[in-house]
């Protein structure tokens, strides 16, 4: 409990906000680190995945190489790439590090939120004379959101976490008061630091998480198709239900699983 | 880094080697000595010496190899768990006490004697060191005439690399400033610090003095007149109760041990990959113990 008294202690001190290495510089660089990757892992997962989870091919191949490039241990890939690239690509060799980790998430998110959608909703908008494209964008990527934000969930966390790993390549950001500290027995600066990682950690997880309730279409909830009469009578059991918006309420749904 | 490990791995694995002659006196006791080392190669050959000596010695010995950092290890020394340990007077003393203003060798060894925990013993220490060092590449040196760190005074923007604790130690880059009046911004590169050297992304690299990089690449390691760093010398920390029966058959050894030997053992790890149990062995044949 001392431990943790002396690392509260630390982070408060007003001397940890400002100048060279404060706290909010270290939380800015790990934030960029991890922003950085997840943004490069998205543009390389995503529409891989959406091509896999369309056409149904080459899921086995890629979904198993990057898993493979997954069990990669991150910090001997920075180190590895950091001397084949040169130092001064450093950047660069983190990067390709952090994205490796994201990809698989990302991807697994991106098809298996087109894979779950009922053939009979893909089949009825195909029936209705819609293009493959639009099924696409007006079908498919509305539905498959809730499990692609999924996969950006479980990709930041574990980005956000190995971000910690770039401070042994001089890139600084939260890891680098952790390692700093532990040879200096400074561990009121180690501990507070780690703290400070669980927070930007919880709070990035609880934002993606808001975010996933927010883009989620109204008729989908987590990845499944909701029968909207059922839920409707449950507010009908309810006290203050409101009969008169149903009506109002439904078409808005329609629309929004349409879009 | 893989290299450590597998110099690590294949020292753990591998059984000692013969140890030819043996040293005067030393009888067997009924409870093995447990020699313990560090996970850094070079402090594991040691600890191999130390054990194979002991072995010719009569002893019968427990190797405790990679133990990791000094807050893992020291304790277990402290507790007796751990015999004996092969450790560095400069770095073991910053442990104990990090306020410490000694840097001369004799003084530092003097300093630690008292700092250390009851229960514990510094045998004698060793000429060779194992220490920080600052260097610069052979053109950076000529280009700037650079013999000494007080010439780096005349160099603007200069970048110093080294370990993240580096930036808070004594002679880090606040030392540089307090006593050779050298400006220097800071860049963390740690595993990399000589690759960076090498690539011109640093000027000056923090580098061990025992490291066989520095004569592998060139290296010129930059003289300290105003004794920056702390000297740091291998001194072997033994258990008190039995110090005396191991002194006995450490003190030659430490005694033998040069900086130019220590370096030439770290080479045989680094460049020609043999295993600690076959450094120690063939150091040990061939200066006669």
């Amino acid at each position: 409990m001392d431990l943790l008294w002396e690392a509260l202690t630390w982070l408060f001190s007003p001397e940890q906000y400002q100048g060279e290495g404060s706290i909010p510089q270290r939380v800015a660089e790990h934030l960029l680190y991890t922003a950085g990757a997840t943004a490069i892992a998205a543009v390389v997962a995503v529409p891989i995945g959406y091509f896999i989870g369309h056409t149904g091919r080459g899921g086995t191949w890629v979904v198993g190489i990057t898993g493979a490039a997954r069990a990669l241990p991150s910090f001997g890939l920075i180190l590895l790439l950091v001397l084949m690239l040169g130092v001064s690509e450093r950047v660069t060799a983190s990067l390709v590090a952090l994205v490796l980790l994201g990809i698989p998430p990302l991807m697994a998110g991106a098809y298996s939120g087109m894979q779950q959608i009922p053939r009979a909703t893909i089949d009825a908008a195909r029936a209705q004379g819609m293009t493959e494209w639009q099924i696409i964008w007006t079908v498919e990527i509305p539905l498959s959101l809730p499990l692609l934000l999924g996969g950006l969930r479980g990709a930041v966390l574990q980005i956000v976490a190995t971000a910690t790993l770039v401070a042994y390549v001089g890139l600084g950001g939260l890891g680098y008061d952790i390692i700093q500290g532990i040879p200096l027995r400074r561990f009121d600066q180690t501990v507070g630091t780690a703290l400070v990682i669980v927070v930007v950690a919880l709070v990035l997880d609880g934002l993606l998480s808001a975010l996933t309730t927010w883009v989620t279409p109204r008729g989908v909830q987590q990845g499944r198709l909701t029968d909207v009469r059922a839920r409707d009578s449950i507010s009908r059991a309810a006290p203050v239900a409101t009969t008169a918006a149903s009506p109002e309420k439904k078409t808005t749904q329609q629309r929004k699983a349409t879009l | 880094m893989t290299k450590r490990k597998l110099t690590g791995l294949a020292g753990l694995t591998l059984t000692a080697g013969l140890v030819l002659g043996g040293c005067a006196g030393g009888g067997a006791s009924d409870e093995p000595i447990v020699v313990g080392s560090q996970a850094y190669y070079s402090n594991e050959i040691i600890a191999e010496i130390y054990a194979q000596a002991l072995e010719g010695a009569g002893f019968e010995v427990d190797r405790q190899f990679q133990i990791g950092q000094r807050d893992a290890y020291l304790p277990e020394l402290e507790s007796g768990a751990v015999d004996l340990f092969p450790e560095y007077t400069g770095n073991l003393l910053q442990y104990y006490l990090p306020e410490t203003t000694a840097t001369q060798a004799d003084e530092v060894y003097g300093e630690l004697a008292t700092a250390l925990p009851e229960g514990l013993t510094a045998l004698a220490m060793s000429p060779a060191t194992d220490q920080d060092s600052y260097n610069v590449t052979a053109e950076f040196a000529q280009a700037n005439g650079l013999t000494s760190i007080a010439d780096l005074a005349n160099v603007d923007g200069l970048i110093l690399g080294g370990n993240p604790e580096l930036e808070e130690r004594p002679y880090g880059p606040t030392g540089l400033l307090e006593t050779y009046g050298v400006t220097v911004a800071f860049d963390a590169t740690g595993d990399i610090t000589v690759d960076a050297l090498l690539e011109g992304v640093i000027n000056v690299a923090n580098v061990y003095s025992g490291d066989p990089r520095i004569a592998d690449f060139g290296l010129v390691t930059l003289a300290d007149p105003e004794g920056l760093f702390l000297a740091s010398n291998v001194v072997p920390i033994a258990s008190s109760d039995i110090a005396s029966d191991l002194a006995e058959v450490i003190d030659p050894i430490s005694q033998a041990l040069t900086p130019e030997g220590l370096v030439a053992l770290n080479l045989k790890s680094t460049k020609d990959q043999m295993s600690a149990a076959d450094i120690a062995s063939q150091w040990l044949a061939d200066n006669r113990f």
